[in-house]
């Protein structure tokens, strides 16, 4: 047993251990946050149920489990109930219903029920009745019905297409002109310039940008007189809906659908989700407005931290006399990374937000005051935010960097004549850059995932505009912005609809995992590229 | 700032030992070196309160190769960093006395080390090339003089034959210099301090870590190049003292015990601790 003891094996069993145990641990939170998010787009089927009270249900089956019977004689067979999602909220109030397995009479597939995701109030079951067009009954009964959709619905979707497009780009561009000559005519205002040709000019602008936009009204309003498709829906409980087409994204028969159907289905799905504008306070449609602020603040974030946290872990490693105090700032650098991340937030607030904000304001916009423009949280704000808790993780993983390089390949470069900052700049910076791009990756992957901060910095629930588009000058620093890891939160906690929402939360944060999985993965591919280059030399 | 202005020509060695004087001690054995390329007097260096050199006084020919030899520790290292004032990077250091290259008093504070270092180039113990390709090693200092790329081509090639590399690596100029073998890159290393043309090369023990074969070839080089640069070589190996060097400075506990021409230090040596040394009494 001594030997045993001895022999070491006992500890290669504990390291084995202790490494396989993290790795199920990591393993399982990946398979929960796949199996919960992948099933999310297939389409399964729709169930008719006829209770034995004559109740005719159609949904799709959610959740199945078993009934508790507290105090039941042992062998008592068990008992279940299942829950079927089945829509149609505006005409039962509820998205869900529970069903006893018990009271159900007869289970059927129906072949002609569809399901049609609205643009408002979430999914619509039933079976189609009727197809209108201006009025006049086209097509009746299922299958005549579902040609009539299918022929009507691509002109129905460019015309809304048109319309959005409209109400968005060109309104919202005329509004954002608008806005901008009358903040000009204010900021001369304020100067004391009521009148003179300059005002004149502006207040010409602003009459033809009127102009502009009645013309786009009166467009818009035409387009929406030409939508007058219809369809008829019957929902199960002997109820009607009738539903301009323009309402519909999406009506298919899952029931019908074969294999190979559903799966192309399932990547268009996946396509909306990563590419559109959310819908229903964020518990439909897409995600692309978080992806992108995500993307964007860790960019900005990227593009601060790194000249700072380099040039300060240059100094503290390359320049500052090695003494009492410069251990006790690296002391402190280190310590930053562990502030907890809220107290940041804190910080951001109080300092960017309200001080560098407000004083921006003042200079810079006092045209739009009371109004803030910086002083209020935005995405360059949450950057700086995160950026500065970040700093020290670069910080440290430069100047380890920095301390592996030996010192005789300084001395090689001073030796032929090269002075210190020509050494720095064209040996040390390149041998240390590997590692530089590692504290870039810590840093990313913390702050892709940091959410407490952000609350209070700048990140919303819904943006209504990215913070860069195609209206100058383009890049918007002080919009809020919308992010994965707060739209987790916020759909899977905040949500009007919980139940309904739910598996939008594994999915997103699958999402999340691949978005800084990308990240990083960039950034390795970078530093790999690197190290090849100086092969043979460790960093 | 002053630049240096250094002669071209080799040294005249002359011994004048005068018949009518008596041989007091070893060291009125005189050595003149007319016009030496570097000359030390009353260098004295401290690290802190640590005294590493005392009173060394030293006249270094031009276009020959000299040789430091002694124990661990005795300060040969020390004095050869020195010549291109590398010592300026420790703190604590004082230095005081007088060293000239050439006609250049190189502890002038008002001199431009670049300057001096570009001219006095060193090689170093341990091989360390920058993790850069190697041409991009080679073509490091000519950069820095602001050399910009048809002449560059020309001298890194110039430099690589130099120092006996280009057939070795001429097709594989722009992979690491990391990535060739020891022996190599010392010679790369040796190839960069050519680049930017010294007229002192410096060497500090540049063959403690190569291997019999190519310990060889960098006393060929050293051989060769002595025709052109005045070289100076720290070494712990006394056969390598007498295999490549002209002349032979014999250091002990911060004190240099002997300068003279290497055969006579290695057959007639004029001091007691000097022969203790070479037959192996001690070190």
């Amino acid at each position: 047993m001594n030997r045993f003891w001895k022999s070491g094996d006992p500890f290669v069993w504990l390291t084995g251990g202790a490494l396989a145990l993290s790795l199920i641990m990591v393993a399982g939170l990946v398979y929960l946050v796949l199996a919960n998010g992948l099933g999310f787009f297939w389409p399964s089927d729709i169930l008719r149920l006829t209770l034995k009270d004559g109740t005719v249900l159609l949904g799709e089956l959610a959740d199945r489990e078993k009934i508790p019977q507290p105090g039941a004689a042992p062998g008592t067979p068990d008992r279940y109930r299942i829950k079927l999602k089945v829509g149609n909220r505006d005409l039962y109030g509820a998205d869900f219903a529970w069903v006893d397995e018990d009271t159900i009479a007869k289970r059927e597939v129906p072949t002609d029920a569809v399901l049609i995701e609205r643009r408002e109030w979430g999914n619509l079951y039933g079976t189609i009745k009727e197809v209108r067009n201006g009025g006049q009954t086209v097509a009746q009964g299922p299958e005549a019905g579902w040609a009539g959709v299918r022929a009507l619905l691509p002109e129905a979707t460019r015309l809304y297409r048109e319309t959005v497009r409209i109400e968005k780009d060109e309104i919202g561009g005329d509004n954002y002109a608008q806005e901008r000559v009358q903040l000009r005519l204010r900021g001369l205002e304020l100067r004391g310039i009521a009148s003179g040709p300059e005002v004149e000019r502006l207040q010409r602008e602003l009459a033809q940008s009127q102009e502009k936009h009645k013309v786009h009204e009166a467009e818009l309003a035409q387009l929406r007189q030409r939508q007058t498709a219809t369809v008829l829906i019957a929902a199960a409980g002997d109820k009607e809906k009738e539903l301009p087409l323009a309402q519909i994204v999406r009506i298919y028969q899952p029931n019908a659908m074969g294999t190979v159907t559903k799966t192309g289905f399932y990547f268009s799905k996946v396509w909306e989700f990563v590419s559109d504008d959310p819908r229903e306070s964020n518990t439909e449609g897409g995600v692309f407005p978080a992806i992108f602020g995500t993307v964007m603040m860790v960019v900005i974030m990227s593009l601060v931290v790194t000249p700072l946290g380099v040039i300060a872990a240059f100094f503290l490693r390359e320049y500052a006399k090695q003494g009492p105090f410069v251990s006790a700032v690296r002391i402190a650098v280190n310590n930053l990374a562990g502030v907890p991340s809220i107290v940041f937030g804190v910080f951001g607030v109080g300092f960017f937000i309200y001080f560098m904000g407000g004083s921006i304001d003042k200079l810079f916009f006092p045209e739009v005051l009371p109004t803030p423009t910086f002083g209020t949280g935005g995405i360059l704000w949450a950057s700086l935010t995160l950026a500065l808790l970040t700093v020290p993780v670069v910080i440290v993983a430069t100047e380890e960097g920095l301390a592996a390089i030996p010192g005789i390949t300084r001395e090689a470069s001073l030796a032929l004549g090269a002075t210190k900052f020509e050494t720095t700049w064209r040996v040390v910076l390149p041998a240390v850059m590997p590692s530089i791009l590692t504290g870039l990756i810590l840093a990313m992957a913390r702050a892709a995932g940091e959410v407490a901060p952000l609350m209070i910095t700048g990140v919303v629930k819904l943006a209504p505009s990215l913070p860069l588009d195609g209206l100058f000058p383009f890049l918007h620093l002080e919009r809020k912005f919308m992010h994965l890891g707060f739209h987790i939160y916020d759909v899977g906690f905040q949500s009007p609809n919980v139940d309904a929402a739910r598996p939008m939360v594994f999915t997103t944060a699958l999402l999340l995992l691949l978005v800084v999985l990308l990240l990083n993965l960039t950034a390795i591919v970078i530093r790999n590229r690197l190290r090849k280059k100086f092969a043979g030399v460790s960093f | 700032m002053s630049l240096l202005n250094l002669p071209l020509t080799g040294s005249e060695v002359r011994r004048d030992n005068p018949p009518d004087q008596p041989q007091a001690s070893p060291r009125s054995r005189v050595l003149t070196i007319v016009d030496p390329m570097i000359q030390v007097k009353d260098v004295n260096l401290k690290y802190g309160a640590k005294q590493a050199l005392f009173n060394v006084n030293l006249d270094i020919p031009g276009k020959k190769a000299t040789a430091f030899i002694g124990p661990s520790g005795c300060g040969k290292t020390t004095l050869l960093r020195c010549f291109n004032r590398l010592n300026d990077l420790i703190d604590n250091v004082t230095i005081t006395g007088s060293i000239r290259i050439g006609t250049q008093e190189i502890s002038d504070p008002t001199l431009n080390v670049s300057e001096l270092r570009k001219r006095v180039g060193m090689v170093f113990q341990k091989s360390n090339p920058f993790p850069k390709s190697i041409y991009d090693n080679v073509a490091y200092g000519p950069r820095i003089y602001g050399i910009r790329d048809s002449r560059l081509d020309e001298i890194v090639e110039r430099s690589l034959q130099g120092a006996a590399l280009w057939e070795e690596v001429k097709d594989r100029l722009h992979e690491s210099g990391l990535g060739i073998s020891g022996g190599q890159q010392q010679r790369l290393c040796i190839a960069r301090a050519l680049a930017v043309e010294p007229e002192v090369l410096l060497m500090d023990e540049p063959c403690s870590a190569l291997d019999p074969i190519s310990t060889g070839k960098i006393e060929e080089l050293i051989h060769t190049l002595k025709n052109r640069y005045t070289i100076v070589i720290v070494t712990h190996n006394m056969q390598q003292a007498a295999r490549v060097s002209d002349f032979t400075g014999f250091f002990l506990l911060g004190e240099m015990v002997e300068f003279d021409e290497t055969t006579r230090i290695f057959t007639n040596p004029g001091d007691r601790r000097t022969e203790d040394y070479i037959t192996g009494r001690f070190g």
